[in-house]
């Protein structure tokens, strides 16, 4: 068994006995998952329960000018059918607007399109039926007229003067304008050797998570309370937004998240079928499920990364860079995705270009337009990895150009590992980075030097290989000034119980959700280490708003950082707890007392004193034998939040080892490294894992992914077998190497360790494709996904 | 669609069930949705992402590409009984221990068509793992960490160290 184990973590406070702190523990849900028995939302069925399909619009804009349903309703087993303006009654619509994003607007959102069809995919109407294939078949049969309009699909002439305008409420087809203009650029280009000047192109993809997306909505008119079983991220966030738009209490809902089958930021928004499914069940007083098919998934998950971004560097013969300057453009679709926007990829993209680096001068502009395509909003790693390809792509074309090698023109530029704290030219706070440990770390494990040797050496016979770094940052643990200071209800601290069942084992309920990356290990991990028991005495409970303390969930790298934190607060609480009982049972000072393998001991000695059974077995059926006044107090909440930085940072640096195809274009990645600092490792296994599936994510931009539409507004490629993802047999493996540097906000010192592998990858390939293809003069890659058509062209063969 | 119903009978995980099916009815929506075996995945319908593989009559199938109406007299084996038997309690074992599943969607899947390479014998290369493996579709793992459970599944059946 190959488990990788190559850094021992920080212990400080951490170093209990029995601790799990930085041990790859295997992850307690994971058997019935292997034997099939994990509880996803599709596979959820309750009495009574009614299916849902919508009637989605052919068209990418068009007047919806009548709806018969007549036909529709007599269909089989049909109980109703269900239009936009009649769910309008039901549930307020929404706008997906922020604050703190100057500027940003958008324009009000149905569940389902009242009037007028914006995209191609968005709902028009609905049909219940008592089967998924009775609603389909009586889909067919609801006759809707359309009067097309012009649509939007190109971001740029969105604003011209002759393009329609969408929403005609709000002006013009501009969602949200950012411009930043920081030292002197202008000075920096007539100083400079080189100012070299690229526009990169980024695909428009999407998450293609295996399950789609799914939800069972169960009103009961009896309780006057909605149930919602739904594969979310963000439970909490969801429960305020059903009661918001149906006018409820939040007690009045529940949320339910149980297995979900990927989610990678596509499931921690707000989807208008989603949210018909909830209205629509409290229409019909009735469970009614709806799961996405995959052509809906294509046609209605958030997509995102549709950028188009001019950029410029400016560099000096001796490797110093002195100005980075972006334009980037993005169509986010015809809605500002709610409640978290899509405003903020593009608003990301301007904040961390240039990120790693000292360099003092950058400019930005970020435009965000309405486009008559499917919504964009935020996916794994957002905004990194566009901004990580366009600061990297720039930096390997300034070392080309000066002819100084790529890595050290980065030893040249990157923020010393001394000098923090600090802060990027945007403005962005850096409490502790490890930029060139890390690059000194991935030269060492690569063999960078063997490799260019052997690169050289291959290519006097004519195979050409391509070496690509990106160093990168990733923002992780965000705290509310990521969205609470806008005005959304999405909560930046989390918390944490910690309660002593009466046999003496504990169980931990967290706001945090488990979407498959390990958040229920961290939390039984961390829980067991600061209150001390074995870990299979621990039981986690989340993804339940009745029965987990208020939490944001799994989004920006935040659980293991910050829910993991509650649970660790929570855990020292409770056994401070435990121990004022034992102190009071054994006639013995509490602070003198430890609670190590489940047993009470004399922290000095380590002599049982007091098993956690026996304990329980008092406390909880005895109290009466218990000194006079001593009431035990078996359960513990904390909350956190990160309140020391808004953010915490990670950095890292990735390289591709890569052969390209002259005659047919190919590309076959080789291998692969990341060396990632997201300080403390709870558990070294999973934060590989994670490392190791981001970057296949981000092979999957570079290479593959691309959601493909005409000049119509149609998506062409809706579908598996055209719409290309990472397949096994094309993947490298992938060798993960850690620099430790633990934020000091938190007792844990955990940042997030998500995203990172998606942050770095596409720039890494990139750069690698370019260089193997650099000796034969071909013509820069920078309009991603690579296929082989565009590497053909790029050789001047197509 | 009762004038479309067809009476079909088969062995699902050694148990004998006799159900009327639609015609048009796919055999992983008659086992999840007819006998509610619901460790069977339904991904992408459309026979690309192999969440829905199973065994019929011995070998791995699409259960979205099969109807089931096909499989009349069929020996069919999911992922549930394939558990129960035991048959790949090992792989399970491996996939826990080498974390080679996050969401765990595509598992089922992907052990039916693991144990569907092992059961030939010999310890396969990991590129024919991995050239085995590549109509199963996993988002989360970057399927590395697969390779290593499989391959090490393959060396210890083989009485190799693993």
């Amino acid at each position: 068994m190959k488990i990788v184990e190559d850094s021992s973590p920080v212990l400080t406070a951490l170093d209990r006995p029995n601790s799990y702190i930085g041990r790859a523990v295997p992850r307690p849900n994971l058997k019935r998952l292997t034997q099939g028995r994990g509880q996803y939302v599709s596979d959820v069925n309750l009495p009574r329960m009614a299916h849902v399909a919508y009637v989605r619009s052919p068209h990418a804009h068009a007047r919806i000018v009548k709806i018969d349903k007549a036909a529709a309703e007599k269909a089989p087993g049909v109980i109703a059918v269900v239009t936009g303006a009649e769910l309008a009654k039901v549930m307020t619509p929404w706008v997906g607007v922020l604050t703190h994003l100057k500027g940003l607007k958008s324009a009000p959102q149905a569940p389902i399109a009242v009037e007028r069809a914006c995209w191609q995919g968005e709902a028009v109407c609905a049909v219940i039926a008592r089967t998924r294939a009775q609603a389909e078949d009586a889909c067919e049969l609801v006759s809707i007229d359309y009067k097309e309009l012009p649509a939007v699909t190109d971001p740029e002439t969105a604003l011209d003067a002759k393009t329609p305008v969408i929403h005609a409420a709000i002006n013009d087809n501009l969602c949200f304008e950012r411009k930043l203009d920081v030292g002197k650029v202008d000075d920096a280009y007539v100083s400079s050797d080189a100012v070299i000047e690229t526009t990169f192109r980024f695909g428009r993809h999407t998450g293609v998570t295996n399950e789609p997306r799914s939800i069972v909505a169960d009103w009961n008119e009896g309780e006057q309370r909605m149930t919602v079983y739904q594969g979310t991220q963000a439970p909490h966030m969801m429960q305020d937004l059903f009661a918001k738009h149906l006018n409820l209490r939040h007690d009045q809902v529940r949320v339910v998240t149980k297995d979900v089958g990927g989610s990678f930021g596509i499931k921690v928004h707000t989807y208008a079928d989603e949210m018909a499914t909830v209205a629509l069940s409290k229409l019909l007083k009735r469970p009614v499920k709806f799961v996405a098919d995959r052509i809906e998934s294509f046609v209605t998950d958030i997509h995102a990364r549709d950028h188009r971004v001019r950029a410029k560097i400016a560099v000096q013969k001796d490797g110093t860079i002195t100005a980075f300057e972006i334009d980037d453009l993005t169509g986010i679709g015809p809605y500002s995705v709610y409640p978290r926007t899509s405003g903020i990829e593009a608003n990301q993209v301007v904040n961390l270009v240039g990120g790693p680096y000292t360099c003092a001068n950058y400019r930005a502009q970020a435009r965000v337009v309405f486009t008559n395509k499917n919504v964009m909003c935020q996916y794994r790693a957002v905004g990194h990895p566009i901004a990580v390809a366009v600061t990297e792509g720039l930096v390997e074309l300034a070392a080309a150009k000066i002819g100084m090698d790529p890595l050290e023109l980065r030893r040249r530029n990157l923020i010393a590992d001394d000098a923090y704290p600090t802060q990027s030219a945007s403005g962005l706070k850096f409490e502790k980075l490890s930029h060139h440990e890390a690059l000194a770390h991935l030269d060492a494990m690569m063999n960078y030097a063997g490799l260019r040797a052997e690169q050289m050496k291959l290519r006097q016979q004519g195979v050409y290989r391509g070496i690509g770094f990106a160093s990168f940052i990733e923002v992780t643990n965000p705290s509310a000034a990521f969205y609470g200071v806008g005005g959304a209800h999405i909560t930046s601290q989390d918390g944490a119980t910690v309660k002593l069942d009466a046999q003496g084992n504990i169980s931990v309920h967290s706001g945090i959700t488990e979407q498959g990356q390990g958040a229920e290990a961290v939390l039984a991990q961390v829980a067991a280490s600061a209150f001390g028991v074995p870990i299979e005495r621990v039981r986690v409970v989340t993804g339940d708003t009745d029965n987990t303390p208020y939490g944001g969930g799994t989004w920006a790298s935040r659980a293991a950082g910050i829910g993991g934190e509650a649970a660790w607060q929570a855990g020292k609480a409770l056994r401070a707890n435990v121990l004022a009982v034992a102190g009071a049972m054994l006639q013995a000072k509490p602070d003198g007392l430890d609670i190590r393998n489940g047993i009470v001991v004399d922290a000095t000695t380590g002599n049982e004193r007091l098993p956690l059974e026996e304990l329980a077995r008092v406390a909880y059926f005895r109290p009466d034998t218990l000194p006079s006044g001593v009431q035990a107090e078996l359960m513990a909440t904390r909350h956190y939040v990160p309140r020391g930085w808004p953010f915490a940072f990670t950095n890292g640096i990735q390289a591709s080892y890569l052969e390209v195809d002259v005659d047919t274009g190919f590309v076959k990645l080789l291998k692969h490294w990341c060396v990632e600092d997201c300080g403390t490792i709870i558990n070294p296994q999973l934060v590989d894992e994670q490392i190791r599936g981001g970057i296949v994510q981000g092979i999957g931009a570079a290479l593959f992914e691309q959601c493909l539409y005409d000049e119509r507004g149609q998506m062409l490629n809706g579908n598996m077998a055209d719409y290309l993802v990472p397949m096994a047999a094309e993947m490298p493996d992938i060798e993960c190497g850690h620099v430790v540097s633990p934020t000091a906000d938190s007792e844990l010192g955990a940042k997030g360790a998500g995203e990172a592998g998606t942050a770095g990858a596409p720039a890494c390939v990139m750069n690698a494709i370019n260089d193997a293809l650099r000796p034969l003069g071909a013509k820069l890659l920078v309009d991603m996904p690579f296929t082989p058509g565009k590497i053909l062209a790029a050789l001047g063969k197509v | 669609m009762s004038d479309t119903g067809l009476d079909i009978a088969m062995t699902v995980n050694g148990e004998r069930v006799a159900e009327r099916v639609d015609a048009r009815t796919t055999l992983v929506d008659f086992l999840r949705d007819g006998l509610m075996l619901t460790g069977s995945h339904v991904g992408c319908e459309h026979g690309v992402c192999g969440a829905c593989t199973v065994r019929v009559n011995g070998e791995i199938v699409r259960g979205c590409l099969m109807l089931a109406a096909q499989c009349d007299g069929a020996k069919v084996e999911t992922i549930e009984g394939l558990s129960d038997a035991g048959e790949i309690a090992d792989l399970q074992a491996a996939f826990e221990q080498r974390n080679a599943l996050q969401c765990g969607f595509c598992t089922p899947g992907m052990i039916v068509a693991a144990q569907d390479l092992l059961k030939g014998g010999g310890v396969p290369s990991r590129d024919t793992i991995r050239e085995h493996l590549s109509g199963n579709y996993c988002r989360c793992t970057g399927y590395q960490a697969i390779v290593d459970a499989v391959e090490s599944v393959a060396k210890a059946r083989a009485g190799g160290k693993t």
